[in-house]
């Protein structure tokens, strides 16, 4: 599948209706969604054939566009109740296959309205679960094999992206990818370093961040956003990581 | 919810082990062919958590003729693989809940999503 094909896949994706400033809602567009995932699996085969979790799912851009690219089974993760009412039916009303079809027949855009059940084999690859990811009290074990994430930026709770990041390299066994402000860049390749994990900067976009709640005063802001993977190592993340997430969440066995 | 989807998951409760299995009290399950992979299953097998898994799977009535151990699992035998396969991918639990043993604290399942999230009183 073309990146192009990907991103106007994505495009029939709802986003949140009433977006939680508190969780720093802002939606995933389809076209970073896109490049995102299209990196994942093109150049590191991190997608297709592979156990996924999207933490901090939203209603499900990167979830649906990770089925969309193959992954075997997806699972959404949120706090929030109604974004997840909203990505379950996104996962019902994408056709994944009419566009498979589409290409294979080497048309591009049109995809067969008349399109069947087509959907229904994708939608079960995808599932959802509502868990507060900073509680992180799932089973935190490397039971996935790639975690993806669009994490809140840390902007209204601090932290919060750093959490985010912890509880995905404690869920992978292969990488984590996720974005972050281009700002705390320096701060994340020296805590990477620290713990002897390999992060790469994939690409550096633009996060388009529309004037949506009441206390932005400007009509649009584009904030500059690193695409990041961190590799996890074959034996897994350091224990002394481990630690560390321990003693800030004294459940954290 | 799927089973794997299930074994994914422990009890948010400060009083609970990580390792404890969540009871699941159905009220609404629905069945969904989904395609068979073996070198997916393979790995997922390796990666859950094996009694949980069979007694999830018995508590849905899709657990006869799972091998009682992860040892006991042979990727040979297709017939076993698919019985596998069907009760950890295809059955989805829509309406119910998820019940954490040690404390009887309900998690409710609905549209096919647990709500593993606690009250304020509760954190």
């Amino acid at each position: 599948m073309k990146l192009k094909q990907l991103e106007m896949a994505l495009e029939d994706v709802d986003v949140f209706e009433k977006p939680k400033i508190h969780l720093e809602q802002y939606p995933t567009t389809p076209h970073l969604a896109a490049c995102f995932l299209y990196d994942a699996q093109n150049r590191f085969d991190d997608i297709e054939g592979k156990m996924v979790c999207d933490l901090g799912c939203g209603t499900g851009m990167l979830s649906i566009g990770a089925s969309i690219l193959g992954a075997s089974y997806v699972c959404g993760i949120d706090v929030d109740d109604d974004a997840l009412c909203i990505a379950a039916q996104n996962v019902g009303h994408i056709r994944f296959c009419t566009i498979e079809e589409t290409e294979t027949q080497g048309e591009k855009t049109e995809a067969d309205p008349s399109g069947s059940d087509a959907g229904d084999e994708e939608e079960t690859r995808i599932k959802m679960a509502t868990v507060a990811v900073e509680e992180r009290r799932w089973r935190a074990r490397a039971c996935y094999d790639t975690v993806i994430m669009n994490p809140p930026f840390g902007t209204r709770c601090k932290g919060m992206d750093i959490i985010f990041l912890l509880s995905g390299l404690c869920l992978a066994r292969r990488a984590v990818y996720s974005m972050h402000k281009t700002s705390t860049r320096e701060h994340l390749l020296k805590k990477a370093a620290q713990y002897g994990l390999q992060m790469e900067v994939l690409a550096q976009l633009k996060f388009d961040v529309p004037a949506m709640y009441d206390f932005h005063k400007k009509s649009n802001v584009v904030i500059e956003v690193d695409l990041i993977r961190i590799e996890v190592p074959p034996s897994g993340v350091p224990p002394s990581l481990i630690t560390v997430i321990a003693s800030s969440h004294s459940w954290f066995a | 919810m799927i089973l794997l989807t299930h074994n994914m998951l422990a009890s948010p409760m400060k009083e609970a082990s990580k390792q404890l299995h969540l009871k699941i009290e159905c009220e609404e399950k629905v069945e969904k062919e989904q395609e068979y992979n073996a070198d997916f299953l393979n790995r997922m097998i390796e990666r859950i958590d094996w009694n949980s898994f069979c007694a999830a799977a018995q508590s849905l009535d899709v657990g006869n003729g799972l091998p009682e151990s992860k040892e006991q699992v042979d990727s040979s035998n297709e017939e076993q693989m698919k019985k596998i396969h069907h009760a950890l991918m295809e059955v989805d639990v829509v309406k119910g809940s998820l019940v954490c043993t040690e404390t009887g604290r309900k998690f409710p399942i609905a549209a096919g999503i647990p709500n593993m999230l606690l009250n304020q009183d509760e954190l």
